[in-house]
């Protein structure tokens, strides 16, 4: 085995200084959990793009889409029917002659404030009542789980139609209906969290210094489930989006003469032997909103737990 | 087992009651019952009031109402007068199962079927089909796909009838509208579950026994990637409702779907009570053998629900 | 090291890498033993030595897509194991070559019942009727000691202690009597009363059966307590190989100096302290061109920094691969704690 070869001179066996910290060194700076979260969501290119688009949607909805137009979304002329696209009328204007453009953006409008609105409610109900139910534990977790299982089997769509019915349908009926089954799925995430968290070392410390109660669940336990908090409330939104257009299609939302891409669909489907091109622009924008959300959600999820890759 | 069983049905019917009590209460406070009408004299409106025992104390009206829906009496329906909720519903029963059943099979082998190559050939353009299947399943609401499929394979080709339900043929499109959500879902579904179990040790194992890659994937793969499908179960029948709803109208197919948009159209609240406590049951009933097949399948839950 | 008509199984220069985001990891770079007739060879090493993956090489198990084998042989009976098609290594799978793994808790279908999960190799390569094969499984279960073996079969893994379940895996594993059984830490994630009988039960079955048996271990107890011979792997190499008591008691290169230095001796007073390894192990993704384990070695020298050592040769078991016995290079003393031990 052993050869003798001549480029292997003395010096060579002399002793050489190891520095042994260059075993130790690390890689890179230390990176905290809000900019690796960014760092992986800015690598995930579909979830970037929709970003984009939903802040270019968010900005014709509410400043660029009714300064563009002379005509408001309500302004009726039964003399300019159905007319196509045009450079007057952009989108065309509808069965009362009113700006399809308009009426888009404002239906946009809508969309965007029962997201919002279903997703902080998602938050405000959700969030304290699983931190209280995951945090107390004993008898109160599991009066309150008994809630939940109840809650659970009353499907959204059910009382969005009974809140839809008794109550004035607005946008705040609209978006307390659509959120009052999301938040039961926000509490158990929450519930979930709360239950691994409150065992594990960093907040048994808290603890054993003298914290408790609301204090550690706000300093040390909601922080810590912020990741998956975002990520549901993420997809809360979309549901909502779809909630809304689905009761406004159906007639029980956002009633005429106020504009709903749920609405404006469906007249448009009424009216789609002879002019398709109702269809067209409500259609791609509400679908828009809704991949654009969702592959937001999903890059915000793989983003904050990069395990749930898949 | 049973124990679980029995506890999971305790739940749906607490479920159930507390729907059921929320429908009464709120035809209670409906602005527009037909006795409302201002025009009646005060002697026909406690005539009226007495022949439907809305003279007796609350309680005892709840009591009856409860009652009748127990027995399956949803009321009669305001609009069409005197004909009962409950026998609108049956009669239009079988066109929405059919439409319903057949998307669920159509979405069921596609979905799977795609799910499944999407996983075995992870990274190809069967996957990406697969993840744009799914998104379109997501993002493109029957609301949408419904009015597009019309205007394109009826309107502009020609292939397939606009609307209406007279033959076979008038159901493909619906059919059509309707599966692509159980397709996306269920493939989504079939894919990331695949994905999972290839990982697993046991697949793993199963491989150093020499089994052959089918009998693995046969045997070991699918079978552990099937169960948690079933948790699809109660929100499909809940797209199922929503779906045929959208579907019924676009189309003006004679299902409950189209029977209940119509009576939100003409506020006709006793039906649409009476529908929205029937698409509850459907709704709840999903869910309890959802929770019992579970139970079934996995032999984890099983014991685990037996012992507590 | 030609072939001998006792070896059962011939590796050679076994080189296998990963593709990640990151690049190429070369998880084995030249993996070269023999594996004799009904003897067990131990392998140890750190966690990311390579191990785990030359053990999963051989059975060709390694995950599809990000892994390649980039070379060298595995010789089974006149044929190459890395050569085979998939259908043939199926029909070596089991009957041949057969494998534990580390996590007894993952490694059995949770879905599938015990009894059936060892049935399904019998019906396949023995050809057995079902009946057969399932009296074969309750004899299999009785023989790694589960007690009540027919009700036992007709259970699921989840009913079944981490230590019962590790028996099942053993149980399917001997199922169709291979010649070679690796055991990829088989004891790893059990308690430490449960890995002596595990221990206890491989051997017991190794000379009742007579197969050879490849143990993966990080863990030198279970080496002292199992193998005949052992092989240290560092790095993707095997760094110094030779019989148990060769390797423990006259260790022959610094990295085995250190294994054996942080074992604890009950013996020991307490004043005696356990030297650990100073460092990790490098990085695979660019290996180091000299010695891998120059950079945490004591005794490291210019060379060691720029050329793989060769390998010298001790005894017709005996071999390590270190600078340190090139005649120009210095004597150097093993730490006392190995002295300590002979």
């Amino acid at each position: 085995m052993e050869t003798e070869r001549k480029d292997l001179t003395p010096d060579l066996f002399g002793a050489v200084e190891i520095d042994e910290r260059e075993g130790e060194r690390i890689a890179g700076p230390p990176v905290g959990f809000w900019k690796d979260s960014w760092r992986r969501l800015k690598k995930n290119r579909g979830a970037l793009i929709s970003l984009g688009v939903i802040t270019l949607l968010f900005l014709m909805a509410f400043i660029l889409g009714p300064l563009l137009s002379q005509y408001g979304p309500y302004a009726q002329d039964l003399s300019r029917r159905f007319q196509g696209p045009s450079a007057e009328f952009w989108f065309g204007t509808d069965d009362f002659g009113r700006d399809l453009w308009s009426r888009v953006w404002a239906g946009t409008r809508v969309s965007l404030y029962i997201a919002f609105l279903a997703a902080a409610i998602d938050l405000l109900v959700g969030v304290p009542y699983g931190a209280i139910s995951g945090y107390l534990g004993g008898r109160i977790d599991d009066i309150m789980q008994r809630i939940i299982e109840v809650l659970v089997g009353i499907p959204g769509l059910i009382v969005a139609i009974l809140a839809m019915t008794v109550f004035s349908p607005g946008i705040i009926t609209l978006s307390i209906a659509v959120a009052f089954t999301g938040w039961v799925y926000m509490a158990r995430i929450v519930r979930g969290r709360m239950l691994q968290l409150k065992e594990q070392e960093f907040a048994l410390a808290s603890r054993s210094l003298g914290a408790k109660g609301f204090y550690l669940i706000r300093k040390h336990l909601i922080p810590n489930s912020l990741g998956p908090i975002i990520v549901n409330m993420m997809f809360t939104i979309p549901t909502a989006i779809f909630y809304e257009a689905f009761l406004s299609f159906i007639g029980l939302g956002i009633q005429v003469p106020r504009a709903s891409l749920g609405s404006l669909i469906d007249s448009a489907a009424a009216e789609i032997r002879f002019h398709p091109y109702l269809l067209v622009f409500p259609s791609i924008i509400f679908v828009l909103l809704m991949v654009c959300f969702n592959l937001l959600a999903d890059g915000l999820r793989d983003a904050f737990d990069p395990k749930m890759r898949k | 087992m049973l124990r679980y069983v029995l506890k999971r049905a305790a739940y749906m019917i607490v479920t159930l009651f507390i729907i059921i009590s929320i429908t009464f209460f709120i035809s209670k406070l409906l602005p527009g019952t037909p006795f409302a009408d201002e025009k009646l004299t005060p002697q026909l409106r406690e005539v009226l009031f007495e022949k439907y025992g809305l003279d007796e104390p609350l309680y005892v009206q709840y009591a009856r109402y409860m009652l009748n829906v127990a027995q399956g009496d949803l009321g009669n329906s305001f609009y069409f007068e005197g004909t009962p909720v409950t026998q609108m519903i049956l009669q239009r029963l079988p066109v929405s199962a059919f439409l319903g059943v057949q998307a669920v099979i159509l979405g069921l082998v596609l979905g799977l079927g795609l799910g499944i190559i999407a996983a075995l050939k992870h990274n190809t353009w069967w996957d990406t089909l697969a993840v744009v299947v799914a998104v379109i399943g997501i993002a493109v609401p029957t609301f949408v796909l419904g009015p597009i499929l019309q205007y394109i394979f009826a309107v502009q080709l020609g292939w397939f009838p606009v609307a209406f339900f007279e033959s076979w043929w008038h159901s493909v499109l619906p059919t059509l509208a309707l599966s692509v959500f159980v397709i996306s879902t269920v493939a989504r579904f079939v894919r990331t579950e695949m994905l999972e179990v290839l990982g697993q040790d046991y697949v793993t194992l199963a491989k150093a026994k020499g089994l052959s890659g089918l009998a693995v994937i046969l045997r070991h793969v699918l079978r552990n990637a099937m169960i948690p499908l079933v948790t699809v179960l109660a929100p499909l029948t809940i797209y199922l409702i929503t779906g045929s709803l959208v579907v019924e109208k676009i189309f003006v197919i004679p299902g409950i779907g189209e029977m209940f948009v119509s009576s939100i159209q003409v506020n006709d609240y006793s039906m649409i009570l009476g529908t929205t406590i029937f698409f509850s049951v459907l709704f709840i009933i999903a869910l309890l053998i959802q929770d019992i097949l579970y139970g079934i399948i996995d032999p984890r839950i099983r014991v685990a629900g037996g012992k507590e | 090291m030609a072939m001998n008509g006792d070896t059962i199984l011939q590796v050679r220069d076994l080189a296998v890498s990963f593709k990640t985001y990151a690049g190429e990891v070369q998880a084995v770079r030249g993996v070269s033993f023999d594996l004799r007739r009904g003897e067990t060879l131990a392998i140890v090493g750190e966690s990311g030595s390579g191990k785990s993956v030359t053990a999963k090489s051989l059975m060709r198990l390694l995950p599809e897509g990000n892994s390649e084998i980039k070379g060298g042989e595995a010789i089974f009976e006149g044929q190459d194991l890395l050569k085979l098609s998939e259908k043939q290594m199926q029909k070596m799978r089991g009957p041949k070559i057969a494998m534990v793994f580390q996590d007894p808790m993952t490694s059995l279908d949770p879905t599938m019942r015990v009894g059936n999960q060892i049935t399904e190799s019998l019906r396949k390569h023995l050809r057995m009727s079902r009946r057969r094969a399932n009296e074969r499984a309750i004899e299999l279960l009785k023989m790694v000691g589960i007690p009540n073996a027919e009700e036992r079969s007709r259970q699921y893994p989840h009913q079944f202690s981490g230590g019962m379940r590790q028996r099942v895996v053993i149980a399917i594993a001997l199922a169709c009597d291979p010649k070679v059984l690796i055991a990829d830490e088989p004891t790893t994630a059990l308690d430490v009363t449960i890995q002596a009988q595990i221990l206890e039960l491989l051997r017991d079955l190794q000379e009742r059966l007579g197969m050879s048996i490849i143990l993966i271990t990080h863990d030198l107890g279970v080496v002292a307590q199992t193998a005949h011979r052992v092989a240290v792997m560092y790095a993707g190499k095997i760094v110094e190989t030779g019989t148990v008591r060769e390797v423990f008691y006259n260790p022959q290169m610094p990295y085995t100096w250190g294994l054996i230095a942080s074992i604890p001796l009950p013996t020991a007073d307490r004043s005696q302290e356990l030297i650990p390894i100073p460092g990790s192990p490098p990085d695979m993704l660019d290996p180091p061109k000299g010695c891998p384990f120059a950079p945490r070695c004591p005794y490291a020298m210019k060379v060691c920094t720029q050329e793989m050592p060769p390998y010298t040769t001790f005894s017709p078991e005996h071999r390590a691969a270190c600078w340190l016995h090139h005649p120009l290079a210095p004597d150097v003393e093993p730490p006392i704690k190995v002295e300590d031990r002979r």
